[in-house]
């Protein structure tokens, strides 16, 4: 591991808690380009505070977060709002706003930043909807009418609107059947390696962590521990073996590697 | 961008910025395109700066337009690298592209109005069938006291009642001063101060105590009811009362009612009272006319039903309000807009209802003289 290696995201020293309840002690974080970051932890060990305070949606109590070699928070508005507009977010219930239709949830971003012709948007649209595996008719249909699997792809429809390089997703897989849940994996894969994409995602879906992440960060006591899955399959910390020996891990984990 | 070459063998050159922002200038140079081009076509993307998505889809979608079908493409130049992608997807959408709108028929238009008037029905029966299980659960409660919901009626009762006392004792106050001003200007004329006492006991206790509490009240705490069930619709809350076995009307609407039920009037009385107090107030300062005297002559002005006859219609009132407020929550679905434009309909409609029940008051209690 070179330290010259390009870091699109680098998390040093962050601190986050609340009240007296401390939820990141000094956390590091490393994000290389074009690579698949999953991260991992228990219930309430700061996952999505994690994703939060590196999108700018939290500012943490401590520590930097630097994106392309930049220190975010330090950064002026102007500067702060192309920052944002070059990653896309997901959010774990997908939230799509409610009284827009899909398609124009995907058009929003888009008409907000760009001044495009409305035929040019519906084509972006459509094209966006097909990128992630759905048709034209769905683009017409509002948030309430999707089931849980379209929802998450009409989200990252909308997070890859503005042709983002670095996607952030927040547990794209939960509440989705087994198939769905493959199929959402595959189309990640797809999409990372067709767009050149760098993604972050926090997951609890171990076979969506065997079979995507090239990387993996599991948050423990405040810190995070980082590396390759092999490499944290022989980590002696006790919650990250029994996350990765348990039993479900070794169900995932032998669909793959067996 | 630059075409080269003709008789079947073109080159299109692609030159300066292909991203995102360079867009409609993009568009634009595609639009100039000739038609019907035929043979092959190789597209250079050598020149090309930060070739984006969106320009390279428009770019497909222009040589699908131009091609009738006949014209072959190649991408030569290091094209970039999501373009076998977006080459998969051209292919797919052409092959989804059958289904187009039709334009409306007079058929469609006939029908589209035979569903409004059966949605129509179907809401006005359901108004009525919420009104129904409003008051069986309130009977079936009669017998149950545990089905009162104690703290949950205390709680709505603080919220409604008590809270709103500051805000409804101001106005009341603000609206019979003002009612006295300006009732004494006219009455001075014909030296006719003293019934300026008349005028202000009469108003307050009658019509503006009440209505102007009900109004109030339809603003505060329709709207909270509307927006509290509407959310709680949203997050499915209600459904999993309904899967535990336990009645929402029960639990979140019987509560708001019977808690309104018992709060408007107590409202009303303080508004009576801080009216008639406003009134007392500015007689003195402008009328000079002594507190004792203002009472001894608001005494003799009152009817027995003077003060019953206002105080009666809050409960009515109340009633309203919080069946159309609930109403409009439970009616909450889907989407955050739907909220906000029920929320908005139950403030409305309690007010408008309010006041169309006030009307039939007045026309009631001067046929049967109370």
């Amino acid at each position: 591991m070179a330290a010259n290696e390009p870091k699109v995201i680098r998390v040093t020293g962050l601190k986050n808690r609340f009240g007296s309840q401390v939820v990141h002690d000094g956390l590091d974080m490393e994000v290389r380009e074009n690579e698949i970051f999953g991260i991992v932890g228990g219930s309430g060990a700061g996952k999505s505070v994690l994703l939060h305070s590196i999108v700018g949606l939290r500012t943490p109590d401590g520590g930097t977060i630097e994106m392309y070699g930049r220190d975010v928070q330090g950064m002026a508005a102007s500067a702060r709002s192309t920052l944002v507009q070059s990653y896309g977010v997901t959010f774990q219930n997908g939230a799509l706003i409610s009284s827009l239709t899909v398609a124009q949830n995907i058009q929003l971003p888009l008409r907000e930043h760009y001044s495009l012709a409305e035929k040019t948007l519906e084509e972006l649209a459509e094209m966006k909807l097909l990128m992630v595996g759905l048709t034209r008719e769905t683009g017409g249909k509002y948030p309430s009418q999707l089931s849980g699997g379209m929802v998450k792809r009409a989200a990252l429809a909308r997070a890859l609107a503005l042709e983002p390089k670095l996607l952030f997703l927040d547990e794209p897989t939960a509440g989705l059947d087994p198939i769905s849940a493959t199929a959402f994996d595959e189309l990640l894969l797809y999409l990372h390696a067709q767009l050149g994409l760098t993604v972050v995602m926090i997951t609890h879906d171990l076979d969506t962590l065997f079979q995507t992440c090239s990387r993996v960060g599991v948050i423990v006591d405040g810190h995070m521990i980082s590396g390759t899955l092999p490499a944290l399959l022989q980590d002696r910390h006790p919650w990250v073996q029994e996350y990765f020996h348990g039993a479900r891990a070794r169900a995932a984990g032998a669909q793959v590697h067996g | 961008m630059a075409l080269e070459g003709e008789s079947g063998h073109y080159r299109l050159a692609l030159t300066g910025d292909w991203s995102l922002t360079a867009m409609p200038s993009v568009e634009t140079s595609l639009s100039r395109l000739p038609e019907n081009l035929r043979g092959t076509l190789v597209c250079d993307w050598q020149g090309a700066k930060t070739p984006g998505i969106a320009p390279a889809w428009a770019l497909l979608k222009r040589l699908a337009e131009i091609d009738p079908g006949s014209l072959r493409i190649r991408h030569e130049g290091n094209p970039p690298p999501f373009l076998d992608l977006l080459l998969k997807l051209d292919a797919q959408r052409h092959a989804a592209h059958e289904t187009l709108d039709a334009p409306p028929t007079l058929q469609d238009e006939v029908g589209k109005l035979g569903r409004w008037a059966v949605s129509q029905a179907a809401h006005a029966r359901s108004v009525i069938d919420f009104f129904g299980r409003i008051v069986s659960v309130i009977g079936q409660a009669l017998r149950r006291p545990r089905a009162w919901r104690i703290s949950s009626l205390t709680r709505h009762v603080y919220e409604t009642g008590i809270t709103a006392i500051p805000i409804v004792s101001l106005i009341a106050f603000l609206i019979s001063v003002i009612v006295a001003y300006l009732g004494a200007q006219q009455l001075n004329r014909f030296g006719a101060d003293i019934f300026v006492v008349d005028l202000v006991t009469i108003s307050v206790l009658r019509e503006m105590g009440v209505l102007l509490t009900a109004i109030i009240v339809a603003g505060r705490s329709g709207s909270a009811f509307a927006a509290e069930i509407g959310v709680m619709q949203l997050n499915e809350e209600t459904d999993a009362l309904r899967a535990m076995g336990i009645n929402p009307v029960e639990v979140l609407v019987v509560p708001r009612v019977l808690a309104l039920v018992i709060a408007l009037p107590l409202l009303t009385v303080i508004a009576d009272a801080m009216g008639l107090a406003g009134g007392g107030l500015l007689s003195l300062v402008n009328l000079h006319i002594p507190l004792p005297q203002f009472i001894t002559r608001m005494r003799e002005s009152l009817a027995p039903t003077t003060f019953w006859s206002g105080l009666i219609k809050a409960p009515v009132f109340a009633i309203i309000i919080a069946m159309v407020g609930t109403y409009r929550g439970m009616q909450v679905r889907d989407s955050a807009r739907e909220l906000g434009r029920l929320t908005t309909v139950a403030v409305v409609q309690s007010i408008f209802f309010v006041i169309l029940a006030d009307a039939v008051f007045a026309v009631l209690f001067v046929q049967i003289d109370f």
